[in-house]
């Protein structure tokens, strides 16, 4: 008997402990708020792990953006601290860098992720703070349907999908195509779907439908299949590492027609060792380096002065999502997350590098795209077509 | 059509499987049990490769001459070699006459052991092999492409197999490792030195490795710490499939499932691959426990 009251007072007792405590973070996340002279500005991406290159580049970019706004006075007079969290390119970290960036380090805003699962990791949490958060490149559909203060600065899937179709039709006049897709990649999948539907409703004919799995270094099955069938182009959506062997592989079959990708394939990884391979094969991308806009060229020359490289796309991404957050605070007046998040979905012809970009209803990026052609192991820049689908620049074979 | 493409495919991966089947039977074979150490043997072995030949050897000879190609195979397999003789020394020897559990779990520890340390010493990016033979089409023809690198795969493999037959059916040292594997009581009472055998065993399955990573290297030119893992489980499979223990056996069922991934791949049900070709293994498991060669054992109570 008396053991029960003890145990039950001790339950009494943690519950009251849980709840002061509880409270206690409660109310230092709505009285405290970003004190003194600096404003707290959250960043988690995958700097190591598999995914390494995506999160060095869109850190560097985020780091360019800040730095160079905290150089010129910062805003709404104080300067931007960047916290930055590395989540080791996996989901689980990706959760803890939020808590802590959100709970401890009390960030007003977040910047991140690259990949989409990670991102939608993330989200929740900043959701639940009420944190708005700019996802630099996650391109998967459902990322910025966790909520309301979740927006993203790039395109989605099923718009690569769709221009792909459209520039295979259109620009390179092929009609009948092939696609290979990655079954364990939702990004790959999403692609391919939005590929084929308007490939084959406007005026295409799909003639092969073949897969593989992340991982997979033998493609020489499918490919012969999809050889058996003669198409004139081929869609690959996967990621840089397969698709390497992959475009290797069917010239070894002697597959000569066109090989089309997303975004997916950008990285200097790509060609290595098949230069040659390459020639004949082309991706839709958020910027290229080459492209003769005059806020491109700026931006590579920064860049370049300052990290002795030149930046890819995610640089690109991360110093457009970096400036639009200060952009959004700077027309807010405060960082007050109501009024920031207001701001941030009514960014509207944000001068982009990676084109002009505007946030639509859904919180994503209505924004142009960039089709790269790639010849001996360079990407040079052949189109860049509108939200519509519109060419906005002739094609440059 | 197709089907004679698919059919050289699936040879050329058959073959790389094989090769690294062999090594786990062999090693089966003398001290009964799976060296799950294996496939990233196979790993280094691919490694060693692209160090050869892009750093060691480009000095002398140019990537692509056939000094190169052969120094390069060679250097991988004997440090290869040298990898096996050593974890047999520190983590298999001293657990020798432990239950072959413990010997079991340890294999496993190896395995991550060189797998974490792969990712530490080579990064965990993937890096692109580099084309130390050169690819060319030989036969070209609409329905079907055969090029250099696949006869290079199948003829080296077909080559290292006969050479390891000889070695174990018309050598001294093969023919204690057939009595070791035979009863290694008995062969330790006629006087055959088991240290040794084993040793020589691990030196020869793991320079067979070596050989493999080189071939899968370029066949299939990216390589990653982790690489290892599924084509050894794969050729473990094969080992089973073909009897665990005989060498035929291994070589057939290297040869088998490399034939069997690349036909279901090849009509466009990826997604299935690996279910149907451990599908396949269960099924003759169940009909030939002992696998396709292999003997069956009695228990003796």
């Amino acid at each position: 008997m008396t053991r029960y009251q003890v145990s039950r007072r001790h339950i009494v007792g943690t519950f009251a402990l849980l709840f002061a405590s509880s409270a206690l973070i409660w109310g230092c996340k709505t009285a405290g708020g970003p004190a003194g002279t600096e404003i707290p500005v959250g960043e988690f991406a995958s700097l190591t792990g598999g995914t390494a290159t995506f999160g060095q580049s869109v850190h560097n970019g985020d780091v360019l953006a800040i730095d160079e706004i905290n150089a010129a006075g910062g805003v709404l007079g104080k300067k931007i601290n960047l916290l930055t969290e590395d989540d080791q390119s996996k989901t689980e970290e990706a959760v803890a860098s939020v808590q802590k960036l959100v709970n401890s380090d009390h960030v007003v805003a977040l910047l991140g992720e690259v990949a989409s699962s990670r991102s939608m990791a993330g989200a929740p949490i900043a959701q639940l703070s009420h944190a708005p958060m700019i996802t630099p490149a996650s391109t998967n559909e459902d990322v910025t349907k966790k909520g309301d203060y979740i927006f993203r600065i790039c395109f989605i899937d099923p718009f690569q999908g769709q221009t792909m179709a459209r520039f295979a039709l259109n620009s390179l006049g092929k009609k009948r195509a092939a696609v290979l897709t990655d079954v364990k990649q939702d990004y790959s999948v999403g692609l391919d779907e939005a590929f084929k539907h308007t490939y084959s409703t406007s005026g295409g004919a799909i003639v092969s439908e073949q897969s593989y799995s992340t991982g997979d270094k033998d493609f020489h099955a499918p490919l012969t299949s999809i050889r058996a069938t003669n198409p004139d182009v081929i869609f690959v959506p996967g990621y840089y590492t397969e698709v390497a062997l992959i475009v290797r592989q069917a010239r070894e079959l002697g597959i000569d027609c066109p090989i089309l990708g997303g975004d997916g394939w950008d990285s200097p990884e790509l060609t290595k060792g098949a230069e040659k391979e390459f020639n004949n094969t082309f991706f839709s991308n958020h910027f290229a380096t080459e492209d003769p806009d005059s806020t491109v060229q700026n931006f590579v020359k920064k860049y370049e002065d300052r990290y002795h490289s030149m930046p890819d796309a995610m640089a690109a991404l991360g110093y457009d999502a970096a400036r639009i957050l200060v952009d959004a605070m700077k027309r807010a007046g405060s960082t007050d997350s109501a009024a920031l998040r207001k701001a941030i979905a009514e960014t509207k012809d944000f001068p982009g590098v990676t084109g002009h970009i505007t946030i639509d209803p859904n919180r994503n990026a209505s924004k142009p795209i960039t089709i790269i052609k790639i010849t001996e192991g360079k990407f040079h820049f052949a189109q860049r077509i509108g939200p519509e689908g519109e060419a906005l620049t002739p094609f440059q074979p | 059509m197709q089907l004679l493409q698919q059919l050289v495919n699936g040879v050329s991966l058959g073959a790389i499987y094989a090769l690294i089947a062999l090594g786990y039977t062999m090693i089966y074979g003398v001290l009964r049990f799976i060296n799950f150490a294996h496939g990233d043997v196979f790993m280094v072995g691919s490694y060693m490769g692209y160090f050869a030949a892009t750093v060691w050897v480009s000095h002398f000879f140019p990537v692509g001459t056939l000094p190169n190609t052969i120094l390069v195979f060679l250097l991988a397999m004997m440090i290869c070699a040298l990898l096996g003789a050593t974890i047999e020394f520190l983590a298999y020897r001293p657990l020798r006459n432990r239950p072959k559990l413990t010997v079991l779990i340890t294999a496993i520890g190896v395995s991550l052991f060189l797998e974490y340390t792969g990712q530490l010493v080579f990064g965990p990016n993937p890096r692109g092999f580099p084309a130390i033979i050169p690819n060319a089409p030989l036969i070209h023809t609409a329905s079907v492409t055969i090029n250099t690198v696949q006869v290079v795969v199948i003829s080296v493999s077909l080559g290292l197999m006969i050479a390891l037959r000889v070695i174990v059916m018309k050598t001294k040292i093969g023919t204690a490792m057939r009595a070791v594997s035979f009863n290694q009581q008995a062969a330790s009472l006629m006087g055959i030195n088991i240290s040794r055998v084993i040793t020589f065993t691990f030196i020869i399955g793991s320079a067979l490795a070596g050989a493999g990573g080189v071939l899968y290297a370029s066949q299939y030119p990216s390589i990653e710490p982790l690489m290892g893992i599924l084509p050894g489980l794969k050729a473990f499979v094969a080992a089973v499939l073909g009897g665990i223990g005989n060498i035929p056996g291994a070589a057939l069922g290297g040869l088998i499932i490399g034939l069997v991934e690349t036909f279901v791949s090849g009509t466009g049900a990826s997604t299935y691959r690996d279910a149907i070709a451990f599908g396949i293994l269960i099924a003759i498991l169940v009909f030939r426990p002992s696998g396709l060669l292999g003997k069956r054992e009695v228990e003796k109570v």
